[in-house]
């Protein structure tokens, strides 16, 4: 079987390699619309709202790649893909642009897709009851964790505690719902899997308020939006949106000053930024008012962060690694000239 | 004249309390022997200590109407839950403004099923209605030719699963009855395709058809020619089902005797005529149950797109429950799901029954 789909691969990317598919750019601007892959459903990422319309984090990705190279925030078409369907859907070219996904080394190099940027810095987490007084995970020395098996979490914990020199007793279950109910019930001290799935189950608890996330995340799982290998124009456009949108938010532009800070700012980084000088949108086959567009659509990346995470949404996701890189996160954008 | 006396007879005293009535039923039925009275209480108690948590949560601590956050403080089931997402769990992300095409598709669905259930129409008829109302139903939730193109990534929902569904079994049914005739024709050829091709599908799960048809096809296909994946997955349906289909009409077939064929060829009739007016009646009739049980197989069945990225009537109650205002909702939704489901798969069931009902002459 592994055999067959190694196969199957490779005659899928000498396929791409020999034949000639017409760039994702030109496809797009034709037929007028983003074909954006989403989730079947993940709070916060993407998921239908009570209107039949998408929304989340992800969604308004595609938002901000609409309104730079369509110049209408709308015009999208969503496609929902299971997780075992988005790389092929991506590398075979159904979907222009796919959802945040872990970026590792074998998808990079092998499953003939290509990621961007990294928006969200997901890893696994610990969820506690505020009553039991930790802030740390440090803090936890003896504590039973609940676990999902099948995944690497339990070997993640057990090598957390053994770094920090403290005993951890996992306890393991089959499905999230199902640690995280015993860990609700009291059978377990704490609870551990990704912190965006942390927070979601909180957020579906019958107090929210009473359960912690801790700082500490012990595992990587960078999210990033991915796009077809080999469509390097293609490829740099959503790059250079995505880092427009984490640089506008380092240079304090917003949703609501964009306009104002085209016409004024004299910063020269802003100028650039916003078009007012230089021609940085042709690098990308666009316009000088592409990243205009897409922060007049979505905001500037915290603003995106804080729609669908931040401390007014039910699932308040602290922005910890998710901070610019000089407020002490890992969000930095490669310079824009 | 004296009087006649008549004997009045005393009337028959009442027969013992416990054989009567509630006790004498309870007797019979609940307490006949010791086992048998130890097991109804035990369920009387699973019933005290599961009855009362339930209706508690169901029915008195339920929270009925309102918006987001209205289930915050809420013990009981939030029903608001499926009041807010019934848009999303019956059409999905069809645009809003024009949900009145699936709805007006759905209205058509019901009175076409009205009038085959009912039984007052001629076959002719209800053969005609079926493919017009399919395309009528296709044209109004699609779009075209008049009316705004609706694209397929945006069908979902209870419509999604009933379009599958509908369309699944109005076309594996006949295409399972040709594969069961050309399993048993004498013709060598035919027969090796038609056997090679059910024990092929019958051989793998569903779910490998569906990933085979979702995942694996677009590696093979040019990146132009994109085949659409709702299409892929419902010729997947439609090849799976047949192919059971088949082994259950092939059932049907061997139950007629040779003699009547024999006979029916001695009358004067073409083999063709006597496979369509003699033989495929009485064997359909004869299967006829089997066959009601895998066309609501196919039903159900038609949830596990979800692992191909449709989001059908399941794939949405699931997906609604991740809308960040309403968290935490899943349990109200399958529940909703699953009533839903039951309904429409218990109507199957009795039209089944209704239909082995009517006698052949009636059935013409």
């Amino acid at each position: 079987m592994k055999i067959i789909g190694k196969l199957l691969l490779a005659l899928a990317l000498l396929a791409l390699a020999t034949g000639a598919m017409a760039g994702t750019l030109e496809k797009v601007q034709q037929s007028g619309e983003l074909v954006l892959g989403v989730s079947e459903g993940v709070a916060g990422f993407s998921a239908p709202d009570s209107n039949g319309k998408w929304a989340g984090f992800d969604v308004d990705m595609g938002h901000a790649v609409a309104a730079a190279v369509l110049k209408n925030a709308d015009a999208i078409k969503f496609v929902p893909l299971a997780s075992k369907q988005k790389i092929v859907a991506v590398s075979s070219g159904q979907v222009d642009l796919s959802r945040g996904t872990t970026w590792t080394m074998k998808r990079d190099c092998k499953q003939g897709v290509d990621f961007t940027v990294v928006l969200f810095y997901d890893g696994q987490g610990l969820m506690v009851k505020k009553s039991l007084g930790v802030t740390k995970a440090t803090e936890l020395d003896g504590a039973s964790v609940a676990v999902v098996s099948g995944t690497t979490s339990e070997l993640n914990v057990a090598d957390f505690a053994r770094a920090n020199n403290i005993k951890l007793e996992t306890v393991v279950f089959e499905s999230k719902k199902e640690a995280f109910n015993a860990y609700v019930a009291g059978r377990t001290d704490a609870f551990t899997t990704d912190v965006s799935q942390l927070a979601s189950l909180r957020a579906g608890a019958a107090n929210p308020g009473e359960h912690i996330i801790l700082p500490e995340t012990f595992s990587k799982e960078p999210l990033s939006p991915f796009v077809r290998h080999g469509d390097q124009q293609w490829k740099d456009l959503v790059t250079w949106v995505l880092f427009g949108l984490i640089e506008a938010e380092e240079k304090g532009i917003t949703q609501a000053n964009v306009l104002d800070m085209k016409a004024k700012s004299q910063d020269p980084a802003v100028q650039r930024l916003l078009g007012a000088t230089g021609d940085v949108g042709s690098f990308v086959g666009l316009d000088n008012d592409w990243l205009v567009r897409a922060i007049q659509a979505v905001g500037n990346y915290g603003e995106m962060y804080d729609r669908s995470f931040g401390p007014k949404t039910a699932l308040n996701i602290p922005r910890g690694h998710n901070n610019l890189w000089t407020k002490g996160g890992l969000i930095y954008a490669m310079p824009i000239r | 004249m004296s009087e006649i006396k008549t004997f009045v007879p005393t009337p028959d005293s009442p027969p013992p309390l416990t054989s009567t009535g509630v006790l004498r039923w309870l007797r019979d039925n609940l307490f006949s022997s010791w086992f048998n009275s130890l097991l109804t209480l035990l369920a009387l108690a699973l019933l005290v200590r599961v009855v009362p948590p339930l209706v508690s949560w169901a029915l008195v601590h339920a929270v009925w109407t309102g918006g987001p956050g209205v289930c915050d403080d809420a013990s009981g089931a939030c029903w608001a839950f499926i009041a807010a997402k019934a848009r999303v769990m019956l059409i999905g992300t069809y645009p809003p403004e024009l949900a009145w095409r699936p709805l007006a598709a759905g209205a058509l669905l019901a009175g076409v099923v009205a009038a085959t259930v009912s039984g007052r129409c001629k076959k002719r008829v209800l053969t005609g209605l079926w493919p017009v109302f399919f395309a009528a139903a296709l044209w109004l939730v699609g779009g075209g030719a008049g009316l705004e193109t609706v694209d397929q990534s945006r069908w979902g929902g209870l419509m999604l699963s009933l379009g599958l569904a509908a369309v699944g079994i109005l076309v594996s049914v006949p295409l399972g009855i040709l594969l069961a005739l050309g399993r048993r024709s004498g013709m060598g050829g035919v027969s090796a395709v038609c056997i090679g091709f059910i024990e092929l599908v019958r051989g793998v799960p569903l779910i490998t058809i569906l990933f085979m048809a979702s995942v694996m096809m677009p590696l093979f296909l040019p990146p132009n020619f994109q085949i659409n994946n709702l299409l892929r997955v419902q010729v997947g349906i439609i090849l799976f089902s047949s192919a059971y289909i088949a082994e259950v009409v092939r059932g049907g077939l061997q139950a007629i005797p040779k003699g009547q064929i024999d006979a029916a060829k001695a009358l004067g009739l073409s083999p063709w005529m006597v496979t369509v007016f003699v033989v495929l009646p009485q064997a359909v009739r004869h299967v006829l149950p089997a066959l009601i049980g895998r066309c609501i197989a196919l039903f159900k069945d038609t949830s596990l797109v979800i692992i191909v990225g449709l989001l059908d009537f399941l794939g949405m109650a699931k997906a609604a429950s991740q809308d960040q205002l309403w968290l935490g909702h899943e349990v109200e939704g399958y529940v909703f799901c699953a009533a839903v489901y039951w309904v429409i798969c218990f109507g199957m069931s009795r039209y089944g029954r209704s239909l082995e009902k009517r006698g052949p002459q009636t059935n013409r």
